[in-house]
């Protein structure tokens, strides 16, 4: 080729433009590379915000008190600053949300990918995603006005027995908001991620481990339990570690329905603010910028994403630790 | 006949404990059809108990009412206006972003830190809790960039929001046309931006409009977010219109409005204490659920036709 590049013109109409066209896709291939760039800065910003405040709330209040104390009330005099109640509140429910949300979603996913036909799977699939697609502040409604009442109704069969033998942890007549209501339909709501994700990394499981099972005899349960279950392991825990981020930062229901009152305890059947409740109670205040009530919404924001943190990083580590290779 | 059933009988202990496994088996199919039973009844029960509680107020003065202190006139003029005005400032900044973000990561980024860096960032701010949004919001919109509690405020917030969502799904359409089509476009002189261009994204735009669509859903129905920048709840006027009258004609004024949106004007009449403001709650909800149903039922559509259109 070098001896018949000297024959072709210096610029002829083909090349004429490639030093513009070149220069142009530099140019489209930056302004690409910005837009991804937004996510980090996005990352940043939240971060930066987040720090920003709560360093000015933990020049008022020290972190010590932060951790330890039980009392949380920011905006009573005298003031407490302690985040234990708010992180029960929002442990409470959240465990309340995965008893319900891990059984139905994994025995979900499992009949889905391993039992049901492919047109039942086809159908069901996509109905059961609309149920995670409801705006949140209409499971609150349903939390408070549908399903305690049917607890409360349930309950008070059993209430006043209960409450005689256990007095501490049972109550005559159950709260109209309490987290077991909040929980439990948190639950239904995260149940469609769980068993679409884990149905997804079932699906992945290749053929040859179900027929080489099936060969030796097994069941369908037994290949479904004993077969596709481990080797789809990383991906189910994948999903439930999502839906515990899911159910952490859940704000709307547990604020409609879960009470506002911080309360530290690990009752189910007790009302009790959340994390987020506690957040969305302020902004529905007008509080001036610079207070301390102010800030302290961003120190509890701050204790809010690390802790889905944690949980995403032991989910990392955890699907990582059991990823299998095919 | 005889040895086969002599066989039979000394099998029966290993034929029993097959058929007890078999039962096992399929009772667990029953309970998994239940469980999902269980699930779809929920779906119904929820949206029943919705229509039939809304059901009086479900007509054409709900929609052109302010909100009022008398739940019998009170109405979703606002919060609808100020739903679609968020939806379309929101659909201005995500769209493009997280369509650019989508195509840099699947067809520019190199293997590098700065991209590895990108990726995990996209991961991770899907799993932020959404009312960190609206911190962020309240923080840096409306405070240090001086929004306010504004119409572009609350855009911007739910952009970022539904970002993540938008550039997992513009990448995994990407990811779906196979190299096959790259190489013909090269081959052909194409430079790559004129192959993602021409080719590429004509290709997975039934696609990426999908993920569009199902983001949207997400953003009309999220209400920690606005709340926490200070959404009012009692807006008794309407931005103003975008197409003025007078000389320039268009007019930017509803961008820098209060608002109010349909989550949250339900959340408002939801924490009332008098029934009569529960009707109109759960009115609100069958509108609301509306909306996002039928974007969702759109998006399934669509993402249906364009898996069956093509094959590669």
């Amino acid at each position: 080729m070098s001896n018949s590049s000297p024959a072709l013109p210096k610029s002829n109409r083909f090349t004429k433009h490639k030093g513009a066209r070149e220069w142009q896709e530099r140019v489209i291939e930056f302004v690409l590379f910005l837009a991804g760039f937004s996510c980090v800065l996005t990352t940043f910003a939240i971060m930066e915000i987040l720090v920003v405040e709560s360093w000015h709330f933990f020049q008022t209040v020290s972190i010590v008190e932060f951790v330890t104390s039980k009392d949380w009330s920011p905006l009573f005099e005298p003031p407490g600053y302690g985040i234990l109640p708010l992180i029960s509140g929002t442990l409470t429910t959240t465990a309340v949300a995965l008893s319900v949300a891990i059984p139905m979603g994994l025995i979900a996913a499992v009949y889905l990918s391993e039992f049901a036909s492919g047109k039942l799977r086809e159908t069901v699939k996509p109905i059961l995603e609309l149920l995670a697609a409801i705006p949140t502040v209409v499971y609150g409604y349903f939390a408070l006005l549908l399903v305690i009442p049917i607890l409360q109704w349930l309950y008070s069969f059993v209430g006043p027995t209960l409450s005689n033998i256990f007095p501490a942890i049972f109550p005559v007549e159950m709260s109209g908001f309490n987290m077991l209501g909040a929980g439990v339909v948190m639950g239904l709501m995260i149940t469609p991620m769980i068993s679409s994700i884990s149905e997804d990394a079932m699906r992945a499981v290749p053929n040859m481990l179900r027929e080489g099972s099936y060969a030796t005899g097994a069941t369908k349960l037994q290949t479904a339990l004993q077969v596709v279950f481990p080797a789809a392991i990383s991906g189910i825990f994948a999903a439930v570690i999502l839906g515990i981020s899911r159910a952490v930062g859940e704000t709307m229901i547990v604020a409609i329905a879960a009470g506002l009152q911080p309360n530290f305890t690990f009752n189910p059947l007790d009302s009790a603010a959340t994390m987020t409740a506690y957040i969305v109670q302020v902004s529905l205040g007008d509080l001036p910028h610079g207070t301390i009530q102010y800030q302290s919404i961003f120190a509890v924001g701050l204790t809010l994403v690390l802790i889905t943190l944690v949980f995403n990083i032991l989910g990392y580590f955890l699907s990582k630790r059991f990823r299998e290779i095919y | 006949m005889a040895p086969a059933e002599l066989s039979a009988q000394s099998l029966s202990p290993a034929h029993n404990a097959v058929s007890r496994r078999q039962l096992i088996s399929s009772s667990f199919a029953i309970l998994g059809l239940l469980v999902i039973f269980i699930a779809l009844m929920v779906l119904l029960a929820l949206v029943t108990s919705l229509v039939l509680q809304g059901a009086p107020r479900l007509n054409w003065k709900f929609f052109t009412s302010f909100p009022s202190s008398d739940p019998l006139e009170a109405g979703i003029l606002a919060a609808w206006v100020g739903s679609v005005l968020v939806m379309l400032t929101t659909m201005l900044f995500a769209i493009p972003l997280g369509v650019a973000a989508g195509i840099y990561l699947e067809e520019y980024a190199p293997k590098n830190w700065l991209a590895a860096l990108i990726e995990i960032n996209v991961t991770n701010l899907a799993g932020v809790p959404s009312i960190v949004y609206g911190l962020l919001a309240l923080g840096l919109f409306s405070q240090q960039l001086n929004l306010g509690e504004s119409v572009l405020t609350a855009g911007l917030t739910l952009a970022l929001l539904i970002l993540p969502i938008v550039i997992v799904t513009t990448r995994e359409a990407l990811r779906a046309i196979p190299n096959l089509l790259r190489e013909a476009a090269y081959a052909l002189g194409a430079s790559r931006w004129q192959m993602i261009w021409d080719h590429i994204l004509p290709y997975s735009f039934g696609s990426i409009l999908t993920g569009i669509i199902i983001g949207m859903s997400r953003a009309i129905g999220e209400t920690a977010p606005l709340i926490t920048i200070g959404a009012l709840t009692f807006i008794a006027f309407l931005p103003p219109l975008p197409i003025q009258p007078e000389f320039p004609f268009i007019s930017f004024e509803w961008l820098t409005a209060p608002f109010t949106v349909m989550p949250i004007q339900m959340f408002n009449w939801v924490s009332r204490p008098e029934q009569e403001f529960q009707v109109n709650a759960a009115a609100a909800g069958v509108v609301l659920i509306v909306m996002t149903l039928t974007l969702n039922g759109f998006a399934i559509y669509l993402r249906y036709r364009f898996r069956k259109g093509v094959k590669w």
